[in-house]
């Protein structure tokens, strides 16, 4: 149809300079690839070649020869899967994998949750100070990671903190938050803190689009606001519900910077706490890029698994749903 | 009596005017939404409002008086801060600026390009580009950071602004809103009209389509800008000297040596206080304008 408009404008002996319609066509087929060439390039550049690095690497060790002083006296070796296999027995790597579980099985529920009862408050009639409360709960996302953590981690310290000073007039027990089993309470709270609003304006972005009718009727047939809520608005917002459950689960899986940060303020944070902290102190503590590599190669693909894994089993779900 | 039941009769808003709605309810509060939004207001506002005070106490004051009480130090924490180490702090927030300044506006303009061409263009390999783009949103970061690390010091760029620049300019996310938005904001007639008018593809893109983007792309901008100033793990992997640290990594220095100097904590909570300020103003400035509807993806088109 489009090229059928275009040959009337290019006729031969046109008054205009037009460019005949073969090379407007030749253009138009070749100009996404114009289009697409900067972000290919730095695809490849920043993304491929160091996954393809990276893989490289993992597949390959260090052979020292003599007393490994001198040019020539390491060099690197074909090692196949020997530092993957090493690494997926490392128990090290494997008790972090469960602390990030853990964390995450207490993240990404209670933030999703605080999420989804924000996001329905919001929606409510005659609810008051909705856009102050709205701006006061997304505001954390403007914090950084590192300064979220930084901030709470004063707040945990008995010495400066407010809730410790409060306890201790009332005459209450003290929890240890920056130790044993606190520890995950503490991490977790500021992956909510910092996490709830976003999730929370995601989520009542699509409440918002459900048309007022939908209510109306089932108003009309005597349903409660929290039938309403339970039976309409939350099975309508599914979708975005998945989305916001995706992206916590990736970002519980790299949690790195506030473990980092709390770090300092506590003897009970090691240096491979999560997994990834464990990549990193092999590759700049240890000097052991292989590794390093091969521990962030698991990491990858588990994530992958993981996601996709989760993407079908939600991707079904919805066409049962449809389908009913 | 809690809200439900004062909802079940009242109007929502944006009814059909004129419709039987029941008895008149005068400006019914419904209290358990309300409370429970005020609740969690004061949860995000809280660390915010402690900041605030202890940043005004002095070192001696910070561990002795009681938490929320403001304390004298303020000018002074200020003073100290601004001679830190020459004035460093001041370093790492313009750091903390150019590369998220720069690094957001450089990716705006990637992700603008590749989003209308995905957005507009029937191709061959469309989709798997963009399920390729896309897959870079799954790989955890560290994974990149580490090989890129080593790249770039072959590359002999390790350590230098662009090591941080650089690695963040393509933005899976800011590909993934452009073309939503392009696909929403840029009919396909506009572009046809212009190729019959003449206009090269490359013009069509500028003149026609870019101007109808740009609310959308302010959005991207503005996305990335705080990505780029919240990171901590690149520059934490790419960056030696701290000339060079953003103010994520400047603090996390500060706090690190202040795990053995305590008279480095107020330097540390002074300086916390004064990152989280332009970001909050930004913030506030821009809920305004920012659409909240393109930051989950969701346009009606």
């Amino acid at each position: 149809m489009t090229s059928a408009r275009r040959r009337s404008y290019g006729v031969k002996g046109a008054p205009y300079a037009h460019p005949s319609p073969t090379t407007t066509l030749k253009r138009a087929r070749s100009a996404p690839y114009f289009f697409l060439l900067p972000a290919t390039i730095l695809f490849a550049l920043f993304f491929a070649l160091p996954i393809g690095y990276a893989v490289w690497l993992s597949l390959h060790k260090v052979q020292v020869k003599g007393l490994g002083l001198g040019s020539g006296a390491r060099s690197e070796v074909w090692a196949g899967f020997e530092n993957h296999t090493d690494a997926l027995t490392d128990s090290e790597l494997l008790d972090g994998a469960l602390r990030v579980l853990g964390y995450g099985a207490i993240v990404v529920p209670v933030m999703l949750g605080l999420a989804l009862v924000f996001a329905l408050m919001l929606d409510s009639d005659k609810v008051r100070l909705a856009p102050f409360t709205r701006l006061a709960i997304f505001l954390p996302y403007a914090v950084p990671g590192v300064v979220a953590a930084l901030l709470w981690g004063f707040l945990y310290l008995p010495d400066v903190s407010p809730f410790y000073f409060v306890l201790e007039k009332l005459g209450l027990p003290q929890p240890e938050l920056l130790d044993g089993g606190g520890l995950y309470a503490a991490l977790s709270n500021i992956a909510i803190w910092g996490g709830t609003g976003f999730n929370m304006i995601v989520i009542y972005t699509s409440l918002q689009a459900i048309p007022a009718e939908v209510y109306e009727a089932a108003k009309l047939d005597g349903a409660t606001p929290l039938q309403i809520a339970l039976r309409i608005k939350i099975p309508m917002v599914a979708s975005s519900l998945v989305l916001t459950f995706f992206f916590s689960i990736i970002a519980t899986l790299q949690v790195f910077s506030e473990p980092t940060t709390l770090k300092p303020l506590t003897n009970s944070v090691s240096t491979t706490w999560s997994p990834l902290m464990k990549v990193h102190r092999d590759a700049f503590g240890e000097g052991d890029i292989y590794s390093a590599a091969a521990g962030a190669v698991i990491i990858a693909v588990a994530t992958l698994v993981l996601s996709f894994g989760f993407l079908r089993a939600a991707n079904s779900r919805t066409k049962q749903e449809a389908a009913r | 009596m809690s809200s439900p039941a004062v909802r079940k009769t009242a109007p929502a808003a944006g009814t059909t005017p004129g419709t039987a709605q029941g008895p008149p309810l005068r400006r019914r509060i419904a209290l358990v939404p309300t409370l429970t939004l005020l609740l969690g207001a004061i949860y995000c506002l809280l660390p915010v409002a402690w900041v605030l005070i202890a940043a005004t106490k002095s070192g001696s004051e910070l561990f002795s008086t009681f938490t929320f009480l403001p304390g004298t130090g303020f000018a002074d924490n200020l003073s100290d801060l601004n001679a830190y180490r020459d004035g460093i702090y001041w370093q790492w927030m313009g750091n903390s600026a150019l590369y998220a300044g720069v690094g957001a506006l450089l990716s705006t303009a990637v992700s603008a390009i590749s989003g209308y061409a995905l957005a507009i263009y029937r191709f061959k390999g469309r989709e798997a580009v963009f399920n390729i783009l896309m897959a870079g949103v799954l790989m955890p970061p560290v994974i990149l950071a580490i090989p890129q690390y080593l790249l770039m010091a072959k590359a002999d760029l390790a350590d230098s602004y662009w090591s941080v620049l650089l690695p963040l300019v393509l933005s899976p996310y800011g590909v993934y809103l452009s073309r939503i938005y392009a696909a929403a904001a840029v009919p396909s007639d506009v572009v046809e009209a212009g190729r019959m008018d003449g206009a090269s593809e490359w013009r069509i893109f500028t003149r026609i389509a870019l101007p109808m983007m740009v609310p959308g792309l302010v959005t991207v901008f503005l996305f990335q800008f705080v990505a780029v100033w919240n990171n901590f793990l690149l520059p934490y992997i790419m960056l030696s000297d701290d000339e060079k640290f953003p103010i994520t990594l400047g603090l996390f220095t500060l706090l690190e040596q202040g795990a053995n100097t305590p008279a480095l904590y107020t330097l540390v909570i002074t300086g916390a206080l004064l990152a989280v300020i332009p970001l909050i103003a930004l913030f506030l400035v821009i809920q305004r304008f920012w659409s909240l509807d393109l930051l989950s993806g969701a346009v009606k088109s």
